[in-house]
C-alpha cells in the first residue's frame, strides 16, 4: 500500500518529521505524495460503522432538498449564488458519497472531499440553524475532515499543527521554556509602566488560571503583557500554567480526535494541579470551543464540563466590568461608531451574544450592530483553520467579501474582534480590500480606557 | 376488491405504518452518543428538555423561525400542504363512517366543504414545491427523482380521493385506486424520506439539546431560532 514520506496516514509524532515537514516548503511535495496514496477502504468503512450513528444518518437520510440551507452558508452568497455552494449539495457529494459507496472511493475522490470540507466549509454551524430538520453540515464536515484525516488526506498545514499539538502540546513550537521565559520577558518589558506587575507562573489555588493562544508567545507576547496588565488592575488573584497554557486546537480543524484529546488533557492536567477557583481563556473563539466546549467530550468526562470553571475572555472582562474592578473612564470612551464580530465559536456554539452586548455598553458610544448579528452572524470567512491554509487562500479571499459588506454596512471604521481567527481574516480582509478600517482585541482598547488607581500608577521620579 | 383493500389490505399499511414508527423511534434513541455527539444527554436532562422544546416549537409553526420567516412563501405553501395532509385524513366525514362501520368508533368530522378545500389546497401546495424545485437553482441542483416521487406518493391520495368524491367517471376505480394510494402513503412513511414525520421531531430535539446543554443553552437565554 502505498505512502508518502510526508504524506501518510501516519500522524506526526517525532521532530524528525515535523522538521521534514516544515521543510517541505508550502507543501510542494506534500501535495504530490498525496496524488499517489491509497485508500484502506476497509479501515475507513469499518470507522464509518462504528461512528456514523443515528444523528448523522438521519441528516444524510431526511434531508428533503428544500435548500433553505443556501442563503444560510456565506460561500453561498460570497460565489455569487453558486448552486454548487449550497450545503445540501456540498455535503451530499461528499460524505453522501461515501457512505452510499460504503467507503468505496479513490484517491481524486477523497481529494476533492478533502477540498470541499476545507475550502467550501468553515464548518461555522450556520447552515444548522437554517435547517427545517435542524441538520447540522457544518458537524457533518467537521466528521468528514475526521474520516479524512485518517486516511491522510488533511491540508499541509494542519498535519503539521496535528503534529506540533501531538509534540508540545501546542500548535506552534513553544516549549515550556520558551512559555515561561516570555512571561518573565513581558513582565520585566512592562514592569516600569506598571510597578508590581507579574505574571505569577504556577501559583497554586489562585481565582484564575490564565491559558492562551500559541500565537500570543510566538508572536504577539505584548497580548500576554496586556492581559496582565488588566489582571493587575482589576486585582485579581491570578496564575498562568508553565505546562497546559495551551487552549488552542489545529487538531480539532484538522479532524485528528486523539490529539485533540491529548491537547485538552494537559489544560484538564494543569487545572488539577494547579487547582484554580476558575480558567480563563484569551481572546480566541476556537480555543474555547475546543477546550471549554468540545474538549469534555474527548476526554471522556461525564459531565461535559471542564474540571474548574471555565470562562472565555470576554465573560471575564463583562463581570470585571460589572462588579467594578475594572473601571471605564467614561472621557475614553470610544466614541466613533465601532461594530463587533461575533466569533462562531463562542457566539453561536456558546451562547456568550449578551455578553458581547454588556461589554460595549461600557466601552463604546456608537455601537453598531452588524446585520445579521449575534448566533446569527457569519463566519468571519477564515474560521475552521481556513486562515491558515495556503492552499485554499483564493476560496479564503472570495468568503470574506460576506463580512467585508456587513462591516461596510454598518459604517462603522472600528471592529472590535475578540478572536484570533476572525481578527486575522479581518486583517486579512483589509490588505486585500483596502475598506478602510481597523480591528482590534479588546485588551489594548481596554487599557486605553480603564481608569488606574493611583497606587498602580508609576511613581513620577 | 374494496373488501380487500380495506381489509386485510388496511391492516397490514397500518401495522408497517406503526410498527415502523415505532421502531424509527427506537432506533432513533438507540444509536444517540453522548461521547460520539458530544452532548451530555443524560447529565443535564432539564437543560436538555428546553432546549429540546424550544427546537421543536420555534420550527413547528408558521413564521416561529429566522429560516420560515425569511421564505414567506415557501413557509405558508409547506405548512399549508402539511395541515392538509395530516388532518384531512384523519377528520374527513367518509373515512370516519367506514371506521364506525368497522370498529365502532368515530372522531369529530370536518365540513366536507372544508375537507374538499383542504384536498385541493394540498394538491396545489404540491405543484407549488414542485414549480419551486424546477425554478429556483439552487433547490432544482439537489432534487433528486426521489424528491418528486416522495411529492407523488403525498398528493396521489388526495388527488385520486378528489376524484372518487366528485363522481368521477369509473368510480369504483377511483375509489380503489384512493384506497391503494392512501396504503402506499402509509407504508412510505416509515420505509422513506417522510420518515420526517417522526424524525423531524427527534433530530430537532436532538439539535435542541446540543444547544441546550452544550453549545450555550447554559450560559444564554438559548438560541434564538
Amino acid at each position: 500500500m502505498p505512502e508518502g514520506k510526508l504524506c501518510n496516514k501516519k500522524p506526526v509524532t517525532t521532530k524528525e518529521e515535523l522538521q521534514a515537514l516544515l521543510a517541505d516548503k508550502s507543501g510542494k511535495q506534500y501535495y504530490e505524495e498525496m496524488n499517489h496514496i491509497d485508500i484502506d477502504r476497509k479501515a475507513l468503512w469499518g470507522t464509518i460503522q462504528k461512528s456514523f450513528k443515528s444523528r448523522l444518518k438521519t441528516w444524510l437520510e431526511i434531508c428533503s432538498h428544500c435548500g433553505l440551507c443556501a442563503e444560510s452558508c456565506f460561500y453561498y452568497l460570497a460565489n455569487n449564488r453558486d448552486p454548487q455552494q449550497v450545503p445540501s449539495y456540498k455535503i451530499q457529494k461528499t460524505l453522501g458519497q461515501i457512505i452510499k459507496r460504503k467507503g468505496d472511493v479513490d484517491n481524486a475522490f477523497m481529494q476533492e472531499c478533502m477540498d470541499t470540507s476545507y475550502a467550501k466549509c468553515t464548518c461555522c454551524t450556520r447552515c444548522g440553524v437554517y435547517c427545517p430538520f435542524g441538520i447540522d453540515t457544518g458537524i457533518m464536515f467537521s466528521y468528514l475532515r475526521g474520516l479524512l484525516f485518517s486516511q491522510g488526506f488533511v491540508p499541509w498545514e494542519m498535519k503539521i499543527g496535528s503534529g506540533m499539538h501531538r509534540i508540545y502540546r501546542a500548535q506552534m513550537d513553544v516549549t515550556v521554556e520558551d512559555w515561561v521565559d516570555t512571561c518573565e520577558w513581558m513582565a520585566e518589558e512592562y514592569e516600569d509602566d506598571w510597578p508590581g506587575l507579574t505574571i505569577p507562573v504556577d501559583k497554586e489555588n489562585a481565582d484564575i488560571m490564565y491559558t492562551v493562544n500559541a500565537r500570543e508567545p510566538k508572536h504577539y507576547p505584548e497580548d500576554i503583557a496586556e492581559a496582565a496588565i488588566l489582571f493587575h488592575v482589576a486585582g485579581e488573584n491570578w496564575t498562568v500554567p508553565s505546562e497546559g497554557w495551551e487552549e488552542t486546537s489545529l487538531a480539532m480543524f484538522g479532524g485528528d480526535w486523539e490529539a485533540c484529546k491529548l491537547q485538552v488533557e494537559s489544560v484538564y492536567a494543569a487545572m488539577d494541579r494547579l487547582k484554580p477557583k476558575r480558567m480563563v481563556v484569551t481572546e480566541c473563539g476556537h480555543a474555547y470551543r475546543a477546550t471549554v466546549i468540545e474538549g469534555p467530550y474527548w476526554a471522556g468526562i461525564k459531565t461535559g464540563k471542564t474540571p474548574v470553571e471555565s470562562l472565555h475572555y470576554v465573560e471575564w472582562v463583562a463581570e470585571a466590568l460589572r462588579t467594578g474592578k475594572l473601571k471605564i473612564d467614561p472621557s475614553k470612551k470610544i466614541k466613533e461608531p465601532v461594530t463587533y464580530q461575533d466569533s462562531c465559536n463562542y457566539i453561536r456554539n456558546a451562547g456568550l451574544g449578551d455578553i458581547a452586548r454588556e461589554i460595549m455598553s461600557y466601552i463604546a458610544e456608537d455601537f453598531r450592530e452588524m446585520s445579521p448579528c449575534r448566533e446569527h452572524n457569519f463566519c468571519c470567512g477564515g474560521g475552521g483553520g481556513l486562515n491558515g491554509i495556503g492552499r485554499y487562500r483564493e476560496q479564503r479571499n472570495i468568503g470574506l467579501k460576506v463580512k467585508r459588506n456587513q462591516i461596510l454596512a454598518t459604517g462603522a471604521k472600528l471592529v472590535i474582534a475578540p478572536c484570533h481567527n476572525c481578527w486575522d481574516a479581518i486583517r486579512d480582509l483589509e490588505e486585500i480590500y483596502k475598506i478602510g478600517m481597523r480591528w482590534s482585541f479588546l485588551k489594548p482598547l481596554l487599557i486605553n480606557m480603564i481608569e488606574v488607581p493611583e497606587h498602580l500608577k508609576p511613581k513620577e521620579e | 376488491m374494496y373488501e380487500f383493500v380495506t381489509g386485510p389490505l388496511a391492516w397490514l399499511s397500518f401495522a408497517i405504518f406503526f410498527i415502523g414508527l415505532i421502531v424509527r423511534i427506537v432506533l432513533y434513541i438507540k444509536g444517540l452518543d453522548w461521547k460520539m455527539d458530544r452532548v451530555t444527554y443524560r447529565e443535564n436532562v432539564s437543560y436538555g428538555i428546553k432546549g429540546a422544546l424550544r427546537s421543536i416549537l420555534f420550527w413547528l409553526f408558521p413564521y416561529g423561525s429566522h429560516s420560515w420567516r425569511n421564505n414567506p412563501w415557501f413557509t405558508l405553501w409547506v405548512f399549508l400542504m402539511h395541515f392538509g395532509l395530516l388532518f384531512t385524513p384523519i377528520f374527513l366525514l367518509g373515512h370516519n363512517v367506514l371506521l364506525k362501520e368497522r370498529w365502532g368508533i368515530s372522531l369529530w368530522t370536518l365540513p366536507e366543504a372544508v375537507a374538499d378545500g383542504l384536498t385541493v389546497i394540498v394538491i396545489v401546495s404540491v405543484l407549488f414545491l414542485i414549480l419551486r424545485r424546477i425554478a429556483l437553482p439552487e433547490v432544482r441542483l439537489i432534487t433528486t427523482l426521489y424528491d418528486y416521487l416522495l411529492l407523488a406518493i403525498a398528493v396521489a391520495p388526495f388527488i385520486t380521493g378528489f376524484l372518487a368524491y366528485h363522481r368521477a367517471p369509473d368510480y369504483y376505480t377511483w375509489l380503489i385506486a384512493h384506497i391503494l394510494c392512501g396504503e402506499i402513503f402509509l407504508i412510505a412513511i416509515p420505509l422513506t424520506k417522510l420518515s420526517h414525520f417522526i424524525l423531524f421531531f427527534l433530530s430537532r430535539a436532538q439539535l435542541g439539546m446540543d444547544y441546550g446543554i452544550k453549545r450555550g443553552g447554559m450560559k444564554g437565554k438559548g438560541l434564538a431560532w
